[in-house]
């Protein structure tokens, strides 16, 4: 058995085990849940530690054959591409049990729900199988609607949860459409990954079909990633969602859809995907500015999040659209930093909700006082969020911008000045009106967070400040694996469908290996 | 030979109403089971007559894979029937329950017939031995103003779909002289040019329409649905569309494959209608059986999609799916018959604090809910899945983008499902002020056959292989 088995299974079995224990044993749900996304998560570390960068095809393989006369096995590896997005994925799922002590109703039914979600993602990310990727991405998205349905709070609750199922079902659906076309078309009688791509190499799908299955991927994907203009599910979901739930999804399963064109797409579809690149990033500005200015209006702490976290989509996006090495290695890197970025922002942004019933920005201030720790954890998230150096955003980020400035001079101008100028007054903003200023009197009772539950947020600020002062940990391993994807995404280019009259005469083909880790490193490094 | 057991046992349950005393009637069901039980375990282990694949009777009756996997398809949905007949006799008029069960396993019969029949004759036969006995069966709580007006419906729509069908039989027979599937097969080409042959399928197919309940013939499903006792509702919703569909299979392509070859386009509009109308009319609707019944048309034209790929996989996928649909649509209206049984409305908020009530009881109806929504791990996914899957592929392969409008307008369909399924999930767990919080008593019989439909549900929908081997089979039938 794999150990990928293991990650994803753990929290699959304790949701089964979760069934049959008596709803009023509270201690033992909650210890359980913790302890499997515990196990989930250091296995994930181990696994990231004995990764073998730059080794030929997937590590920690598995293969199950289930359903013969379709060609779909259950087959999990990892990758560079895969393996920081499950070590991410089973750390924030460890946060996210932890931070469940916010609910108080029917724990048993949430831990079951959030275990099945951790589970169904975690799987997802492993899956080497077009047909188990969508089967247990599906399975995690589900959960998602019940809890912000029963869980949720405010008033919009109802609205929010109607929204958010109709998008990301709908999304979730054309995406089904596309890989089932892409199957159907690939002609290889296989849901297996490496076989379809594989086959692609010799017999690469004619470009019409191309150019019909890839908008269907792009967008249904893109829906579930709150691409623009699908984006408005994201702010307001998330506004709703307990804070666990708004964790895993907003830092875990978003990254799903980006995965899918990474690691589908790109490589199967390359023709299309090269005309697409300009749709791709003028859509990128929609996220970084559009979303940036709607959340510089903000009132709510939780929907300021949640726009900031559709406008970082918009630097992953770019990422892909510029369609080389360093762009995709910065996406990559770009999803893992965001994973965990995400999840703290909401995790604290839960406990200051927990703790003062509101989040209207205009009626906190100063807590800084009273919640010395959250209130530092908050700081940090905001300035990880503008893109300061030392966080793992900044190293991201900073490689997006340098791939895409030969394909997109002018959309990277303006992703830069929205990261930079826009981010910067919404954080600071934000930062200013919730942790300083004068403390309104009713929340001189507030209390700060004691040691048990400082552990979430500082897990995942540690996280963020290890990838952040050693990226390398992370391109080393996504290195390799990128450069594959951009090999076959720059297959059979021609010069007329993308060379723009700037980047003609430059190297167009994909950076050599050494020079793009030195750039990486000199990045990480300024 | 299984229908004749079958028939034999129909008998014998009429017989024993006159021996047994009244109250242990409930056990003439039983016992109905265990027989029905020996039967489905004869044809699995393929001993006997089953196995043996050929044509009787001058090529009217054929054994095949295709009606195989149809008649352990009937037989499982019949002992669920029975099972949950058993739970509602108390409901039925006193001393009419053995022959309850006496009409459910003629109506069996019928199907039976049905899954075999490779003649005009043999299928008019089946299906009015099917029509008849369910006229009886919707009607039965005689002291029932709905049950009873479900009745009348069910038989002025009936008796008028009935008669399209034997017009069309006759027009076929007229023009072509030729009653037998196999032999109209050969002749068939020559007549693709005369009106009154193609008429003459098309009014077998308005008939085969009515059964399965396919627009535009759906009007009578929701009445009769709502107004019927609900084990004989789920039989119909399962039992009858199965047999349509079987008999819809047969016709179109073992008897008349070189017109059906033309027909895709039509085949396409009905089945992304029938799933639209479907899916919009349950939206509104506050009783839990006439909902059922709209989503019972959905479904209809979501099996479509099988018939209407027009290929191998996509016959393959309509009995997967229908597969998955017996054990999904059997846990639901079980959970209602239960549940129901003693209140006077059958409406949603009936569910409510179910969940207190029976934790049993109200996550079969929540998987059975989510299982007909089509979300994974469950049975309805994956049916699903290889229906659009064949779709896809039937658009790739003719060029067609019908098929992906079609596609399209399914996943419409499954979007806007979500809502009311949903609906009634959230009746059962998170209603305001549930007013009845009395624990509901399950009888064994009952429990063991819940978890049959949960294990049915679970194992279609994670281990897929077996059946779909077997379907594979049965489709090849018509190569």
């Amino acid at each position: 058995m794999s150990i990928l088995t293991y990650i994803a299974g753990w929290p699959l079995l304790a949701a089964l085990a979760l069934i049959v224990v008596p709803r009023n044993y509270r201690v033992i749900i909650r210890a359980i849940a913790v302890l499997a996304t515990l196990i989930s998560a250091v296995l994930a570390v181990k696994m990231f530690a004995q990764f073998v960068p730059g080794a030929n095809g997937f590590q920690f393989e598995q293969q199950i054959p289930w359903v013969e006369s379709l060609g779909i096995s259950y087959h999990v590896g990892v990758d560079g591409l895969n393996v920081g997005l499950i070590l991410m994925g089973a750390i924030v799922a460890f946060a996210a049990a932890l931070c469940s002590f916010e609910i108080q109703t029917r724990e048993k039914e949430f831990y079951i729900l959030l275990l099945v979600m951790t589970g169904g993602i975690l799987g997802a990310f492993a899956s080497l199988d077009l047909f188990f990727f969508y089967f247990l991405h599906e399975l995690a998205l589900v959960p998602t609607f019940i809890m912000i349905g029963v869980w949720g709070r405010g008033e919009k609750k109802n609205y929010a949860t109607f929204q958010i199922t109709l998008y990301l079902s709908i999304g979730a659906l054309i995406a089904l459409i596309g890989l089932i076309a892409l199957y159907l078309q690939c002609g290889a009688n296989t849901f297996d990954i490496p076989k379809i791509i594989e086959h692609a190499k010799t017999n690469p799908l004619a470009v019409n079909a191309q150019n019909f299955i890839f908008p269907l991927l792009l967008f249904g994907f893109g829906i579930l990633v709150s691409l623009w203009p699908f984006h408005s599910w994201a702010p307001l979901g998330y506004g709703v969602a307990p804070s666990p739930t708004a964790m895993l999804h907003a830092g875990v399963l978003k990254k799903f859809g980006l995965y899918g064109l990474i690691r589908i797409a790109l490589p199967l579809l390359p023709q299309a995907a090269q005309s697409w690149a300009h749709v791709i990033a003028w859509l990128c500005v929609g996220n970084i500015l559009y979303v940036g200015w709607v959340a510089m209006r903000q009132k709510d702490l939780n929907l300021l999040i949640g726009n900031s976290s559709v406008a970082h989509m918009g630097f992953i996006f770019l990422g892909i659209a510029s369609l080389n090495l360093i762009g995709i290695t910065g996406a990559v890197l770009i999803m893992v930093a965001h994973g965990f970025l995400a999840a703290l922002t909401f995790a604290l942004s839960g406990y200051i909700y927990k703790q003062t019933g509101t989040l209207e920005i205009s009626a906190l201030g100063g807590l800084c006082r009273k919640l010395p720790f959250i209130g530092t954890a908050l700081l940090m998230a905001a300035m990880a969020g503008c893109g300061l150096p030392g966080f793992a955003n900044f190293v991201g980020e900073a490689t997006v911008f340098f791939g895409a400035w030969k394909m997109f001079p002018a959309v990277t101008i303006i992703a830069l000045w929205g990261a930079l100028v826009i981010g910067g007054i919404y954080m600071t903003r934000a930062i200013r009106n919730v942790l300083h200023g004068p403390l309104p009197e009713k929340w001189n009772s507030l209390s700060d967070a004691n040691l048990w539950r400082k552990l979430p947020y500082a897990l995942l600020l540690v996280s963020l400040l290890v990838f952040g002062f050693l990226p390398k940990l992370l391109t080393e391993k996504i290195n390799p694996d990128a450069q594959k994807i951009v090999a076959m995404a720059v297959a059979g280019k021609n010069a007329d469908v993308v060379s723009s009259p700037r980047s003609s005469g430059r190297e167009s083909a994909p950076y050599s290996l050494a020079e793009n880790q030195s750039r990486l490193t000199s990045a990480a490094t300024k | 030979m299984l229908e004749i057991s079958v028939i034999g046992l129909g008998l014998v349950l009429m017989l024993a109403d006159l021996f047994v005393p009244a109250e242990r009637r409930r056990f003439i069901g039983y016992a109905a089971i265990l027989a029905l039980g020996g039967l489905l375990v004869v044809s699995l282990s393929g001993n006997g007559s089953c196995g043996q694949f050929g044509t009787a009777f001058g090529g009217m009756f054929v054994n095949d894979a295709l009606s195989l996997f149809f008649k352990q398809l009937f037989i499982v949905a019949a002992i669920l029937v029975l099972f949950m007949a058993a739970e509602f006799s108390d409901k039925l008029a006193a001393g009419s329950v053995a022959e309850y069960y006496s009409l459910i396993v003629f109506a069996l019969a019928g199907m039976l017939f049905a899954a075999s029949s490779n003649d005009f004759t043999m299928l008019f036969v089946s299906i009015e031995l099917i029509t008849i006995t369910f006229y009886v069966l919707v009607s039965f709580q005689r002291n029932k103003l709905q049950s009873l007006e479900a009745g009348v419906k069910y038989l002025i729509l009936g008796a008028l779909s009935s008669s399209f069908m034997v017009f069309g039989i006759a027009l076929i027979w007229g023009t072509t002289g030729e009653l037998n599937f196999t032999k109209l097969a050969a002749v068939a080409p020559q007549f693709a040019d005369s009106r009154i042959f193609l008429l003459g399928v098309l009014l077998v197919l308005v008939g085969l329409g009515f059964k399965i309940a396919a627009f535009p013939f759906q009007i009578w499903a929701p009445d009769v649905y709502q107004g019927a006792p609900t084990p004989t509702t789920a039989f119909l919703a399962i039992g009858s569309k199965a047999a349509g569909f079987v008999l819809l299979l047969r016709v179109l392509f073992t008897a008349v494959p070189s017109v059906t070859a033309h027909w895709a386009n039509l085949l396409i509009v009905i089945s992304g209608i029938t799933i639209l109308y479907g899916n919009l009319c349950a939206i509104p609707q506050r009783n839990l059986k006439r909902l059922l019944g709209y989503s019972s048309i959905a479904h209809a034209g979501y099996l479509l999609l099988g018939v209407a790929a027009l290929s191998a996989s996509g016959q393959s996928a309509l009995m997967y799916y229908l597969a998955g649909y017996v054990f999904t649509v059997m846990a639901g209206f079980f959970v209602i018959t239960l549940v129901l049984r003693h209140l006077a409305t059958e409406d949603i908020s009936g569910l409510a604090g179910l969940n207190q009530r029976s934790p049993l009881l109200a996550a079969t109806l929540t998987i059975a809910m989510v299982s007909l929504a089509g979300i994974p791990p469950l049975a309805g996914f994956f049916g699903k899945f290889v229906l659009l899957k064949a779709v896809i592929e039937a658009a790739q392969a003719t060029g067609n983008h019908g098929y992906y409008c079609l596609a399209f307008t399914a996943l419409a369909g499954v979007i806007i499902s979500l809502y009311y399924y949903f609906g009634v999930i959230r009746a059962i767990y998170w209603s305001k002020d549930p007013t009845d919080l009395s624990p509901i008593e399950l009888s064994s019989p009952a429990k063991l056959s819940l978890w049959a439909c949960l294990a049915g549900i679970f194992w279609l929908g994670l281990f897929p292989n077996t059946v779909l081997n077997m379907t594979n089979l049965a489709a090849a039938v018509f190569k």
